[in-house]
């Protein structure tokens, strides 16, 4: 099976904090894989640096065979020009806890705000916008502010934003932590749906019951360093380390 | 009394009969709002003050108000309103866009142009507006001609005598308001949440147009009531452009007083009307500016 990303020695401090210490992982291409994590454990930090939103200190990334945020020259990492950058992640979707949507855009402009500006035509992001929010069960709010709908309401446009390009690599920070508990459903459900039509899904979550149901690979990171990584079933129900074990006993 | 009111809940776990027996029958009643005797006899006092001085509007024959009407649309009170519209419109455009551009500067990673952009502000901010207009007024005694080019190479140069007085003014005004326009809209871009930028960068979209679509129209919700607050003193410093030699509103209201000296009441009057009537004005389109900049705040 092919590999969709490839995280070689990931090391960032801030500061004096050494938040990821030398991270190597390998995601294949068309599964989904769930970072679990205490809070400061460096997940968040891993998920933003695969998008070039966190810059390395040390060690890079490859997504689909193309270097992240940075190229070789003269044999050393040199960061790219901000242009190039923003064309890597204009095919990388991300998510995020807040859901970040533009509050005084609507519905529709949000999820065609990139589009338009990378060249789409107007008509054109329309129509793919309305497709999107469909594909997320929001056909009746195109005209609506984010802040006039619920939580999980937002998220799922969020989620339609990221999909825009069409990218083959969704990342997901903490996607439903900021959802009523009533909420995380819908919005998991729609993560759910975009599991097995080839793209890969990375997400950092507390959910511990999406990752064992969803998840194809489980890695658990604590302390900038992974512990232990496997199935759901090797991770989550057969924890052989004692970090992992104290973990899994705080959140279920 | 009121430490003996409590639920019903309360009552069915601790009930108190001695307390609740005379308490039952008000269960119904309205509650009588307190009164505040302070605030009536202030109410009373400024009401006697306004209706005195009101009065004194009609009965005191200084204010001429016969007058009035034969000023209001003099010639040169409108040619005065012409130029003081004229400055402050060209002014306030020049300060807000300015003040954008120093604003970006302070707010930018590198050093020199966060150290530029705050030095300016400081010295405009320090230096009052008169004496920069007086400064620039005498510009040709300091610089005969002024213009740019590479250093000790070919310089493009005009020369500062054949000046525009209005463009003098411009400058003068436009000068000292970027500093105070740029700390507008300095806290107005502070005031976008950081994750804007983030979903921004995340999306791909082009840097220039993060700015202009997605951080400032959430900026100026904050920007436009400070900065209408600034357009409206550009409105009324704009008198001093007379030490450009520019009669504003007020600087031909000076000079027709100091020609009728008979009349100077009823043309402060026409000048103060004016003002009045001018600031209304803003004020009104900062309602719709406003309305506009809401769009989506509210749920």
């Amino acid at each position: 099976m092919s590999i969709a990303v490839e995280i070689h020695n990931a090391t960032k401090s801030f500061a004096d904090n050494r938040v990821l210490r030398g991270i190597d992982l390998t995601v294949r291409k068309g599964t989904v894989t769930v970072i679990l994590g205490p809070s400061g454990s460096g997940k968040s930090t891993l998920l933003r640096a695969i998008n070039h939103l966190e810059k390395l200190d040390e060690g890079y990334v490859v997504v689909g065979e193309e270097l992240i945020g940075v190229r070789v020259q003269n044999g050393r990492l040199k960061e790219l020009r901000e242009k190039e950058i923003l064309r890597q992640r204009s095919r990388i979707g991300f998510v995020f806890q807040n859901f970040n949507l533009f509050p005084h855009l609507t519905i529709l402009e949000n999820v065609t705000e990139a589009p338009i500006a990378l060249g789409t035509p107007a008509a054109e992001a329309r129509e793919l916008g309305r497709t999107l929010l469909a594909r997320v069960g929001l056909t009746d709010k195109e005209g609506a502010y984010p802040r006039q709908l619920s939580g999980g309401q937002q998220q799922r446009v969020a989620i339609a934003r990221a999909l825009a390009f069409d990218p083959e690599l969704i990342l997901f920070d903490e996607p439903t932590s900021a959802l009523d508990p009533e909420l995380v459903g819908e919005v998991l459900g729609v993560i759910k749906s975009l599991a097995g039509s080839g793209r890969t899904l990375i997400v950092v979550t507390h959910e511990i019951g999406f990752a064992r149901e969803v998840g194809d690979w489980v890695v658990f990171l604590d302390d900038g360093v992974i512990v232990e990584q496997g199935t759901p079933d090797e991770v989550i129900d057969h924890p052989k380390h004692q970090r992992t074990q104290d973990f899994l006993s705080k959140v279920l | 009394m009121t430490s003996t009111l409590h639920t019903p809940v309360a009552e069915a776990v601790e009930p108190r009969p001695v307390a609740v027996a005379p308490l039952a029958s008000l269960a119904t009643s309205r509650v009588v709002p307190l009164r505040r005797p302070g605030q009536w006899i202030a109410t009373l006092v400024v009401l006697v003050l306004l209706v005195n001085f009101g009065q004194t509007l009609f009965s005191n024959p200084h204010w001429e108000w016969a007058k009035v009407p034969e000023w209001i649309f003099h010639k040169s009170i409108l040619k005065g309103i012409g130029l003081t519209l004229q400055a402050t419109a060209i002014a306030a455009v020049v300060s807000f866009i300015g003040g954008v551009v120093v604003a970006l500067g302070r707010l930018s990673r590198n050093r020199f142009l966060k150290t530029i952009s705050w030095g300016y502000v400081w010295l405009f901010r320090s230096v009052p507006l008169i004496l920069i207009l007086i400064f620039l007024f005498n510009l040709p005694n300091l610089y005969p001609s002024i213009g740019i080019g590479i250093p000790f190479g070919p310089q493009l140069a005009i020369p500062t005598i054949s000046v525009d007085p209005l463009a003098l003014g411009v400058i003068g005004l436009s000068l000292s308001e970027i500093a105070y326009s740029s700390e507008v809209v300095r806290s107005g871009i502070l005031s976008v949440d950081q994750g804007q930028h983030e979903a921004a960068k995340a999306l791909g979209i082009p840097r220039v147009r993060q700015f202009m679509r997605i951080v400032l129209p959430q900026a100026l919700r904050s920007i436009v009531p400070s900065y209408v607050n600034q357009v409206i003193g550009l409105l009324k410093a704009s008198s001093l452009l007379i030490y450009v030699s520019l009669l504003d509103l007020f600087g031909q209201v000076q000079r027709l007083s100091s020609t009728y000296p008979t009349d100077i009441i009823p043309l402060l009057v026409v000048a103060t009307l004016w003002y009045l009537a001018l600031t209304s004005a803003i004020s009104i389109v900062q309602y719709y500016v406003e309305r506009y900049y809401a769009r989506g705040a509210r749920r």
